[in-house]
Formats: structure tokens, sequence, C-alpha cells
């Protein structure tokens, strides 16, 4: 029962993870903790307040992931880390591809989750780095009820901004998490089956209202 | 010989990229069968384990599901929340013990007196007080505790009934059923009564979303494997945390909580200046959010 446990705080946090949504406006991406920090505070102020966020307004989060998220995210090195191998046999097309459905995917499966954003707060740790360092690693937490659900975030040091190419959520990166699944599906049906299959996910989901929850 | 691999190395170039493609595709395929991926490695009895994956869920599906879907419909929230952190409190007893033998002995404490404090004025656990005094919630079982000991959490088993585990975690599984909820009745029939009713609620915690779950995994049983073996094989730390407070990030010393340099120092009144006016905003919501 450890792993219902832990998989249902997988989708609590996601959502927060989400949340950075609508957070990013002001973000500094001059320090991997500063950008953490702020898109976290920002993010609970911004899933509090917005009404249409905790109705599960699919389409206005993805607009938000786009306009604010998406800018201090590495989503091409989040992909290619879960595709592995088969990266750099896909034609730019379909890396595009890959993308946008890995991204949807993402995006509309936790939409739900961001409904369930309520006493939550957000511990952040020490980081443990050197100020050399061009990969680093800002471990925080949320914690509300029941126990504390580890979120960190991977971030490169792309020119002088920072940028978050992997999230980990309660001991799973979900670039890792992926990847036997892509795997798996690429060396059933190739890099189209995978796309394919993951295009049928998002469309299902957008087709069924349950993914509101 | 040299001769050869020019020829050989011009062919190719002649039979164009794709073949060699191929070939290549063909050569990383055979090397997967003999090596595996990670997650592969990790599970050598997969054929096995997928049936009776595919036999739990098909008892989840006739069973468990929907005795817990009623559950939820039927019992009054309170009273649902009431039993949940019941069975949480015998957890962290437990969770106590268990981080005492992993030598986390601050932490230990600190779930020792969520036990003690929510036992009493908690009304057995039925309350949960202490969460609301600041002591969070850790739970931890003996297979983390071999786990910290150093062993691996060795090949992915699935179980009847009780689901996902490894070699590791199914040692551990009969250490953790003698610290379970039923370890508080002596009476045979209650027993059963009270692993059923934790199940439930177990189940009824999970409804959303495992319905989630539905539409984000591929092949649901790699896709639980994999968070599986992910999630057990790491630990956490007992860290020092500093809580950011919605609107105090104006106060919050951002150069303290940084080793990355003095990009911090200069970048912090910026940060500062961007923030007053959820300050102002809300000066009703960091009070409420620092009880919590």
């Amino acid at each position: 029962m450890t792993l219902l446990t832990s998989l249902r705080h997988l989708m609590a946090v996601a959502t927060l993870g989400l949340g950075l949504v609508h957070a990013a406006h002001a973000a500094d991406a001059s320090a991997p903790d500063l950008l953490i920090r702020q898109l976290s505070l920002e993010t609970i102020e911004a899933v509090k307040a917005d009404k249409d966020i905790q109705a599960g307004n699919v389409n206005k989060i993805i607009a938000l992931v786009d306009a604010k998220v998406m800018p201090h995210v590495n989503f091409q090195r989040m992909t290619s880390s879960a595709v592995g191998r088969f990266w750099r046999q896909a034609t730019p097309e379909q890396q595009t591809k890959l993308q946008a459905e890995f991204k949807t995917l993402l995006v509309r499966t936790y939409s739900g989750a961001l409904t369930q954003v309520k006493d939550q707060t957000i511990g952040l740790k020490p980081l443990r780095a050197q100020p050399t360092d061009t990969e680093v690693v800002v471990r925080t937490e949320i914690r509300g009820k029941g126990d504390a659900i580890q979120l960190d975030y991977r971030l490169e040091k792309a020119g002088a901004e920072w940028k978050i190419y992997d999230v980990n959520v309660l001991g799973i990166w979900l670039a890792d998490q992926y990847r036997n699944s892509f795997a798996q599906e690429i060396g059933a049906n190739g890099i189209d089956g995978l796309i394919k299959s993951l295009a049928d996910k998002n469309a299902k989901a957008a087709a069924t209202p349950a993914a509101k929850g | 010989m040299f001769r050869w691999l020019a020829i050989a190395t011009v062919a190719l170039g002649l039979s164009g990229c794709q073949t060699v493609q191929k070939v290549g595709d063909k050569l990383q395929g055979a090397v997967d069968k003999v090596m595996g991926s990670k997650g592969q490695k990790l599970d050598p009895w997969e054929s096995w384990n997928r049936k009776v994956f595919a036999f739990n869920e098909k008892l989840d599906e006739t069973v468990l599901k929907p005795v817990a879907t009623a559950y939820s419909e039927i019992v009054p929230s309170p009273v649902r929340t009431g039993i949940d952190n019941f069975f949480g409190n015998i957890g962290d007893a437990w969770s106590a013990v268990n981080l005492m033998l992993q030598g986390r002995f601050k932490a230990g404490v600190e779930q020792g007196m969520r036990f003690a404090v929510n036992s009493t004025i908690g009304l057995a656990g039925v309350l949960d007080i202490a969460t609301e005094a600041g002591l969070e919630k850790n739970s931890q079982d003996f297979g983390k505790t071999l786990g910290k000991w150093g062993m691996g959490t060795g090949a992915y088993v699935v179980w009847p009934v009780f689901g996902p585990s490894s070699v590791r975690d199914s040692l551990a599984l009969p250490v953790d059923w003698k610290a379970s909820p039923a370890v508080v009745f002596d009476d045979g029939k209650k027993k059963v009564l009270i692993t059923a009713l934790n199940l439930v609620n177990t189940r009824a915690n999970f409804l959303r979303a495992g319905e989630m779950l539905e539409g984000i995994a591929l092949d649901k049983y790699t896709f639980y494997r994999d968070a599986y073996l992910q999630r057990r094989g790491s630990f956490d730390d007992d860290d020092e945390i500093e809580v950011l407070v919605p609107g105090s990030s104006a106060s919050a010393p951002a150069g303290a909580a940084s080793g990355a340099g003095t990009a911090n120092a200069a970048s912090a009144p910026a940060a500062a200046a961007s923030e007053p006016a959820v300050t102002v905003k809300k000066p009703a919501e960091p009070a409420s959010a620092a009880t919590r």
C-alpha cells in the first residue's frame, strides 16, 4: 500500500509543480535557489487566489504554462532525457511532436490535481552546491496534511539564467520515470508509435471530463 | 586487412545512412536484450509479475475499487479523516521506531512525540493535533530501514493482493505486519475487520490519483514498477528546512539560503521590490499559513 500512498502524493504534488505555471512572471533566474524560491511562493499564492485553476480549467492552465513556466524550463532536455538514446534517431519534426505531446500529457494530467491545493506551504532545503557549479539540485518539500512531499528540481546554467530540466516528486525523477515506458513503446512501434500513443492518451483525456477530477 | 576495411566502409557509405542506422539499431537492440535497461534488470520475473499484476487489477476493479468508492460516498468526510488519522497514528509509532533504527534520532523523537500527542490529546489518534502543532509526519517502514542499512531494493516482485514490492521489502514485510494497526486488537475477528477497513481507507485515499494515473501511464505495469523502484531506492535526509511563507519573500534573507555566490545579494533587492503588493494584499494569509 505504500506505493498507493506515494502515487497519491505524487499527484498532489505534481499539482504544485504545475502551479509554477502561474507563478513565474517576476521570477529571478540568476540563482537557482532564488528562482525556485520565487516560483514556489508565487505558485502557492496564485493557486490559492485563482478560482479558475481550482475549478480545473485545463485550457487556462496550459496557456499559463506556456506563458510563464516554460521560459524557465528546458523542456527539450527533459524530453530527450526521457526518450534516451532514441532521441538522436528522431527527426527534428518527430522531436518537436514528442516534446509537444509529452508536455500536454504532463500538464493535462496534473491540471486536475491543481484543484487540491489548499493549506500547503513550501519548505526550502539548503542548497548544496559550489558557486562554480553549472548543474545543481534545489530541494524543496510541500508541507500540509500527512507526510511532507519531496519536490526537487534539477537546474542547469544556460548563459546567465538557470533553467529547470527535471523534477523529482517523492524520490521519482520524471525523466527517469518515463525512460523505460518510452523505450518499451519505441521498441514495439517505433518513434512514430510513441508519438501516436502519447497523442491518443492526450486525446482521450481531453474527451473525458473525468480528467478534471 | 586495411583494404577490406576501406571497401567495407565505402560499401556501407553507398548503401546509405539508413542502412547503417538500421544495423546500429539492431546491434543496440541485441545489447539491450542481453543487458536490459535499468528497469528490466531489476525485473527478472517480469512475465510472472505481469500475470499477478493483471490479477490484482482485476481484483481491484471488481471488488476493492467499488467498495472504496461506496465507502467514500457513504461515510461522511470527517469520519473518514478520523479513521485515516487513527491508522496514521499507529503508523507514526512504527515510523519512530524505524527512524531510531536508522540512527535518525531527532526525527525519531519527533515522530514519537507525534504519537504521544495524538494518542492522548488527539483521542487515540482520531485527531491529528500534532500536525497543527508543527510536528510534520515522516513515514518510515522496515524496508526503508534495511535500505538505510545499505541493502539494495533487489528484484521487483508483485504479490497477489498486496501488490508491488521488492525482494528487500518482501523480507521486511513480516516485520512491518507486526506493527500494523491490527496489532492493537487481540480478537481475531476484529483483526480481520480492522485490516479490511485499513485497506478500504487506503484505496479510498487513492481513488482520484488512481484515475489520473490511468491517463499518465503508457503501460501501467511498467509505470508502477519504475515508480516503485525509484521511490523505494531513494532516501530523504534531515536537513534544516526553511518554510516559505506566502507574501513574506521580501523579508526572507535570500542570500542566506544560497551557496551560489554574490549574484544573490545583487538580485535580492529586485526580488523584494517585486513583492510588496502581495504582502500588503494578504495580511492574514501568512499568519494562518505559519501555524499549519
